[in-house]
């Protein structure tokens, strides 16, 4: 058995890594895998870049930040596998949301209207709102921008973002030190369950197929460590089926809401898990389908287009200086070669390309693949813009508000 | 020298800032990581933060040191990036350490020497403690199930005692656990014990 200790934060999109240890999958692929709970993305990063733990469950755009020199220590990191696509919620206080469409299905639906009801409701509330993200090389907090500005919200001068990990959103909506916050779950689900916030916006209405959580290495651990990296990926290629299969999401929830998890109610975490969202305490969920995925649709395939988003928006919003040279090693975080050489003798279907345009499906689409047959779910971004990597600068120039 | 300790453990906030103390640094702050603590930070112009790894008020504290315009100076984690065997018994220890960039390396290394032997010390002392108090709450089940066995199969004590512990061999668990499920067992069929 090689033993490998992987940190991880307590959010419901931990699940292929749970799944993966709790259910053997990792153990048959000769794996004693261990994890690692931490409570920040800080002290996440600071176990991976020095070497206490060989991988990490990590938001793509802070693996991009590190590799990039953006987050205290340069290190090179690399991402030959997705933990899940989607997942997040942004919420706001029910005095703040009041302004919104008050129907919430329609509004969880038609981001565009919300985000300029959202303007609106800044103009009518006493001060600044202040939202919570959980970190600023967060996709939520990159698509929570994103979706602010599509309205003509500048994130920067209209609302202050306030970092705070998950675990402490719920306590700082109910000291009233936030009005909202964009997370992972089950920690917006369990500020509705208190009756603190309400639903305003999720992240499969914002993009469809909307980059998340990766599992990071460092990348000189990866090149030197090949046949136990391919294990490990192919026991979370196993791990992620088992996640997305109806059939084990009761015992998912029961596993995930372990105190040594996410500790949080089975009840409330199996809504992402079952893509069905309560907007506010006492209503009906409404149903959102792709809330979460773990493995269909080749969800875990490290697009490098995908990387190459995160990086537009690093640029867009003056976080990074956009070069030739930056731009290559953003790209080179994400590591399809890595997914392909692991899976190679597996049945587990294939993309043949490694860069797609983002944001260009409406409808699923079959592509080919060498083995298989994938079908590609639509990824459209709410405002119907399609991210071409091939032309950044052209994307860029095209969003009206940036820094 | 001005050190701030960002914690809420009152006790180990109070072994480090101590060991600082006889060190001979006498310009140190403690802040609970809550509410506005930031803006505090802020005022105070830390030359060095040290801060528990575990906190999960770091990501807040290394967003202000990034966007901060009113710190004069950067501040970065740790002080000499080159380093690594401090890095790793500091990570081993659970401190991080921000420093005020330009400070020299021979007046950090101290403070983070100190800061790990009393982390390290504190985690000891934590250990023990609580082992002791496992030790102590293990004993009380293993008598009380005694007891139970006494009284309802007429044993002696060394007699109870030796059965709970072939059960548990038999098994393959530990004695205490064994004890606590006579226990439940015990309860669940309205025996008083």
């Amino acid at each position: 058995m090689t033993p490998i200790r992987i940190a991880f934060l307590g959010l419901t999109d931990a699940a292929v890594l749970v799944a993966a240890r709790e259910k053997g999958f990792a153990q048959t692929e000769g794996i004693a895998l261990d994890l690692l709970r931490d409570t920040s993305w800080a002290t996440l990063r600071d176990r991976l870049v020095y070497g206490q733990v060989q991988a990490a469950h990590m938001l793509a755009p802070l693996a991009v930040a590190v590799t990039l020199g953006l987050s205290q220590q340069l290190c090179a990191l690399a991402a030959p596998f997705k933990l899940n696509v989607n997942g997040n919620l942004l919420v706001m206080a029910p005095g703040f949301a009041a302004a919104l469409e008050p129907d919430t299905n329609a509004r969880l639906h038609d981001p565009l209207a919300t985000a300029h009801d959202f303007a609106a409701a800044i103009g009518l509330h006493h001060r600044k709102p202040i939202i919570g993200v959980v970190h600023r090389f967060s996709s939520h907090a990159l698509i929570l921008r994103y979706w602010l500005a599509s309205a003509g919200i500048d994130p920067d001068r209209d609302v202050v973002l306030r970092v705070l990990p998950p675990s402490l959103m719920v306590e700082a909506m109910r000291a009233g030190e936030i009005d909202g916050f964009t997370a992972g779950e089950p920690w917006g689900s369990a500020a509705i369950d208190a009756g603190l916030a309400e639903a305003v916006a999720v992240g499969e209405r914002l993009w469809q197929r909307g980059v998340e959580k990766v599992l990071a290495f460092r990348a000189d651990w990866l090149e030197a460590n090949e046949a136990t990296v391919d294990a490990l990926v192919r026991a979370l290629a196993k791990a992620a089926l088992w996640c997305d299969d109806p059939a084990n999401r009761d015992e998912l929830a029961q596993l995930l809401a372990g105190p040594a998890y996410v500790d949080q109610p089975a009840a409330l975490i199996e809504r992402a898990l079952a893509g069905r969202i309560k907007a506010r305490r006492d209503e009906a969920p409404v149903d959102l389908p792709d809330f979460l995925l773990f493995a269909r649709e080749a969800t875990a395939f490290p697009w490098k287009s995908q990387a190459l988003w995160i990086y537009s928006q690093l640029v867009r919003w003056n976080m990074v200086k956009p070069s030739e040279e930056a731009q290559a090693a953003a790209a080179a975080v994400f590591r399809p070669d890595i997914y392909r050489r692991a899976l190679a003798q597996s049945d587990v279907p294939m993309p043949g390309a490694s860069m797609k345009v983002e944001g260009a499906l409406d409808q699923p689409l079959a592509i080919g693949a060498p083995r298989g047959a994938i079908t590609l779910g639509p990824d459209r971004f709410f405002d119907g813009r399609a991210f071409d990597p091939d032309t950044i600068a052209d994307y860029l120039a095209s969003f009206a508000i940036d820094r | 020298m001005r050190i701030v300790i960002i914690d809420d453990s009152g006790a180990r906030a109070t072994v480090l800032e101590e060991g600082l103390r006889e060190a001979g640094y006498d310009d140190i702050h403690l802040v609970p990581p809550r509410g506005a603590f930031v803006a505090r930070l802020e005022r105070m112009a830390p030359d060095v933060v040290l801060m528990d790894l575990g906190n999960p008020s770091r990501d807040t504290l290394e967003e202000m040191l990034v966007v901060s315009r009113a710190l004069a100076k950067p501040i970065a984690m740790f002080v000499d990036q080159s380093d690594d065997s401090m890095i790793a018994s500091a990570i081993d220890a659970g401190v991080s350490a921000y420093v005020v960039d330009g400070l020299r390396k021979e007046r950090v290394k101290p403070i983070l020497d100190l800061a790990i032997r009393r982390f390290n010390a504190f985690a000891r002392m934590q250990a023990e403690l609580d082992e002791a108090r496992t030790q102590l709450a293990d004993r009380k089940t293993i008598d009380r199930a005694k007891t139970i066995l006494m009284g309802s199969r007429g044993l002696s004590e060394p007699d109870a005692y030796a059965l709970l512990r072939s059960t548990a061999m038999n098994q393959g668990k530990k004695i205490v656990d064994v004890a606590a499920a006579l226990i439940t067992a015990s309860d669940l069929l309205g025996g008083k014990s």
